[in-house]
C-alpha cells in the first residue's frame, strides 16, 4: 500500500510564487524517504499541504488512500509532524505538551501517559518531563518535538529537518531511534540538509527544486547515477609534488594529503598500486564529499544551467 | 547481526474513532484552557476583581449615595448587574482573543491545526474557555458585590441564559479579532476603542431613558445595552429594551459569529498559508 500520493500537486502562494508545479509522487508503506531540495524548493510546502497547513492550488493527495479533500480527518490521524520550527507552547511543561497533543487525537489520559512514558524515555527526555519546555535545550526542544508526533502512534510520520542545529551525539541518538521506529513498522519521509544523514537512513530519495520533481528512485539508484567521486588520500609521509598518474586529474591540497577523481570505470586498486609504486604510503582515504551531496549539486546545477 | 524490532515502537492498528477524538479532543481543549486561566490568575482573575471593587467604592458608595434612586433601586443596585456582566463580557472576550493569538504567535495553533479535530469543535473549545473565564470573574466580582449591597433575584433562568449568551458572543467575537490580528498592537485595539466605549455607553452605569431622544436612539444601536438591561431584568426585573428583542439580538449574534469563525478556521484566513 501507498502511505502517501500526490497527483499534479501544484501550489501558488497569493503573491503569485509558484511553489509546486504539479508534482506526482508516491511513498510506500514501511518506507524511510528522503525529500530533498535546495532552500525554497518547495518542500516545506508539500508537508503543509499534507498536513493541511497550507492550501493546496490544484492536484489529489491521499494518505494510506484517504483522500485529504473527503476524509480529511482520517488522513490527519495516520499523520505525526515534526515541523521545521519549534512549535509548542513554551509555557507548558513537557507532559502537559504530550499529553494535550494526544488529547488532540483521541487518545485516552491514561493510555497518553503511558506513551509519555515510552517516547519520553526513549528520546532521553524522562528527567525533563515536569519541565518547563522553553528551558529546554535546543536538542531537547528537537527530541520533545519527535516525542510529540508520536504520541498518537501515526503511520506516517513526517521529519521536516529535525535534526537542524542539533550536535552530532545526539544527532546519533536521533537517527537510531528513527531506524527503529522505521523497523517497528512506521512510515517516515525526512527533509533534511544533511543529505549524509539522508544517505545513512532513507531507502528512496527524491529531489524538488523550484517546485518540481527532479530525481526519483532508490538510494542505491541515484547514487550509482554519480560519474565520478573524489577521494582524499591522507599520507604518511610529506611530499613536495603531486604524483603524476596518467589518466587520473590529481590535486595536493597539502603535503600530507592528495585528492583524486575517480570515475564510474576506474579501479582504486589501480590508484593505490600506482602510488605504491612511487613510494607513497597512503594512511587512510575518504570521500572528499558526501555522495548524495555530491549528486545532489550536480542535479540542482544541472537544472539551473538548462534553465538558465 | 540485525537488531531486533522493537514492537513497542509500531504505529497504531487503528486510530480512534471520530467520535471518540472529537470528545477526548474537545475536553483536552477546555481542560487546557481551563489550566491557563488558572495558571496566570494574576492576569485573569486578580485586575478585574480590583477593577470591579474600586468601581463599587467609587460610583456605588461614594458618588453613588449623592446621586439617589434610579429605576427604582439604589444607584449601587442599578450597577451592579451592569458591572457584573461588564467584566463578564471583557473577560470572555479578552480569554479567546489573547489565548488564540497566543498560539497563532507562538505557532503552537499548528497542534490543533494539525490534529484530525474539526474546525467548529476548535472553535467550541475556545469557546467555552472564554465562557469558564467570564463566568468564573463573574462570579468573582458577584461575590464582591455582596460586599456593597444586597442582590435580589427576579428571574434566576434569565440571569443565567442572559449571562451565558452575552459570554458567549463575546467569546467568538474575541475569536474574530485573533483570527485577523497579526500583532499584538491588532489585540489590544478593538477592546480599547470598540469594547470599551460600548460598554460604557451600553447603560452599565444609567438608564438610557436619563439620555435625549436621538441619544437614545443611537444607544439602541449598540448590541451590550441588550445584554446589559437582559441581565439587570433577571435582577431587578426592570430594562429599557424590550428582554425578547434582546434574547433575539444575543441568539442571533451568537449563531452568526460562531459560523462565522468556524468558516474562518475552515478558510484558514489567518492560519493558514
Amino acid at each position: 500500500m501507498q502511505a502517501l500520493t500526490f497527483q499534479q500537486l501544484t501550489k501558488t502562494y497569493k503573491n503569485g510564487v509558484q511553489a509546486l508545479k504539479g508534482i506526482d509522487l508516491a511513498v510506500e508503506e514501511g518506507d524511510f524517504f528522503a525529500l530533498l531540495g535546495p532552500n525554497g524548493a518547495g518542500k516545506t510546502t508539500a508537508i503543509g499541504i499534507i498536513t493541511s497547513l497550507v492550501n493546496k492550488t490544484s492536484g489529489k493527495v491521499q494518505v494510506f488512500g484517504h483522500d485529504i479533500d473527503t476524509e480529511l480527518a482520517v488522513a490527519k490521524s495516520c499523520i505525526g509532524l515534526v515541523p521545521q520550527e519549534i512549535n509548542f507552547n513554551q509555557f507548558e511543561t513537557v507532559t502537559t505538551i504530550l499529553l494535550n497533543q494526544a488529547g488532540f487525537y483521541g487518545i485516552p489520559r491514561h493510555e497518553a501517559s503511558k506513551r509519555l512514558e515510552k517516547y519520553l524515555t526513549a528520546l532521553q527526555l524522562w528527567e525533563k518531563r515536569n519541565a518547563v519546555s522553553r528551558t529546554l535545550s535546543g536538542g531537547m526542544k528537537r527530541r520533545l518535538m519527535i516525542a510529540r508526533a508520536l504520541m498518537h502512534e501515526p503511520r506516517l510520520l513526517i521529519l521536516d529537518e529535525p535534526t537542524a542545529g542539533v550536535d552530532i551525539e545526539v544527532r546519533r541518538t536521533m537517527w537510531s531511534f528513527m531506524r527503529d521506529i522505521n523497523a517497528a513498522g512506521t512510515t517516515i519521509i525526512l527533509t533534511t540538509h544533511y543529505l549524509e544523514e539522508a544517505e545513512n537512513l532513507c531507502r528512496h530519495v527524491a529531489i524538488i527544486d523550484k517546485g518540481r520533481i527532479i530525481e526519483n528512485d532508490r538510494m542505491s539508484r541515484v547514487l550509482r547515477k554519480l560519474q565520478t567521486e573524489v577521494f582524499v588520500f591522507n599520507l604518511r609521509n610529506p611530499i613536495t609534488a603531486p604524483p603524476v598518474l596518467p589518466g587520473y586529474s590529481v590535486s595536493m591540497p597539502d603535503d600530507h594529503s592528495l585528492e583524486i577523481e575517480v570515475s564510474k570505470d576506474q579501479s582504486l586498486n589501480d590508484i593505490f598500486s600506482r602510488l605504491s609504486a612511487s613510494g607513497i604510503e597512503v594512511l587512510s582515504m575518504r570521500n572528499k564529499t558526501n555522495r548524495l551531496e555530491e549528486l545532489f549539486m550536480r542535479l540542482v546545477n544541472q537544472k539551473e544551467t538548462a534553465h538558465g | 547481526m540485525d537488531k531486533a524490532v522493537d514492537s513497542s515502537l509500531a504505529p497504531a492498528v487503528k486510530p480512534p474513532m471520530l467520535l471518540k477524538t472529537n470528545i477526548v479532543g474537545f475536553n483536552t481543549i477546555v481542560i487546557r484552557e481551563l489550566n491557563r486561566i488558572i495558571r496566570i490568575w494574576g492576569q485573569t482573575i486578580v485586575p478585574p476583581a480590583i477593577t470591579a471593587t474600586l468601581y463599587f467604592v467609587i460610583f456605588g458608595s461614594l458618588i453613588g449615595g449623592r446621586i439617589g434612586d434610579m429605576g427604582g433601586y439604589t444607584y449601587i443596585q442599578y450597577i451592579a448587574p451592569g458591572l457584573i456582566m461588564m467584566s463578564v463580557i471583557t473577560n470572555s472576550y479578552g480569554n479567546v482573543v489573547s489565548s488564540f493569538f497566543g498560539a497563532k504567535f507562538g505557532k503552537h495553533i499548528e497542534e490543533l491545526l494539525v490534529s484530525p479535530l474539526p474546525g467548529w469543535l476548535i472553535v467550541a473549545g475556545y469557546m467555552v474557555g472564554g465562557i469558564m473565564r467570564g463566568l468564573i470573574v463573574g462570579g468573582v466580582v458577584t461575590a464582591i458585590t455582596l460586599f456593597f449591597t444586597h442582590m435580589q433575584i427576579h428571574n434566576v433562568a434569565v440571569v443565567i441564559s442572559a449571562v451565558l449568551l452575552s459570554s458567549i458572543v463575546f467569546a467568538l467575537a474575541g475569536m474574530i479579532n485573533a483570527v485577523f490580528a497579526k500583532n499584538f498592537d491588532q489585540i489590544s485595539f478593538i477592546p480599547t476603542f470598540v469594547l470599551t466605549p460600548l460598554t460604557y455607553l451600553g447603560g452599565v452605569f444609567y438608564t438610557i431613558k436619563l439620555l435625549p431622544e436621538w441619544a437614545q436612539g443611537i444607544s439602541h444601536a449598540n448590541p451590550i445595552l441588550y445584554m446589559v438591561n437582559a441581565f439587570r431584568f433577571g435582577f431587578l426585573g426592570v430594562s429599557d429594551v424590550d428582554v425578547r428583542l434582546a434574547y433575539t439580538i444575543m441568539i442571533g449574534a451568537a449563531v452568526v459569529l460562531y459560523v462565522s469563525c468556524v468558516w474562518l478556521l475552515h478558510r484558514g484566513v489567518g492560519t493558514r498559508e
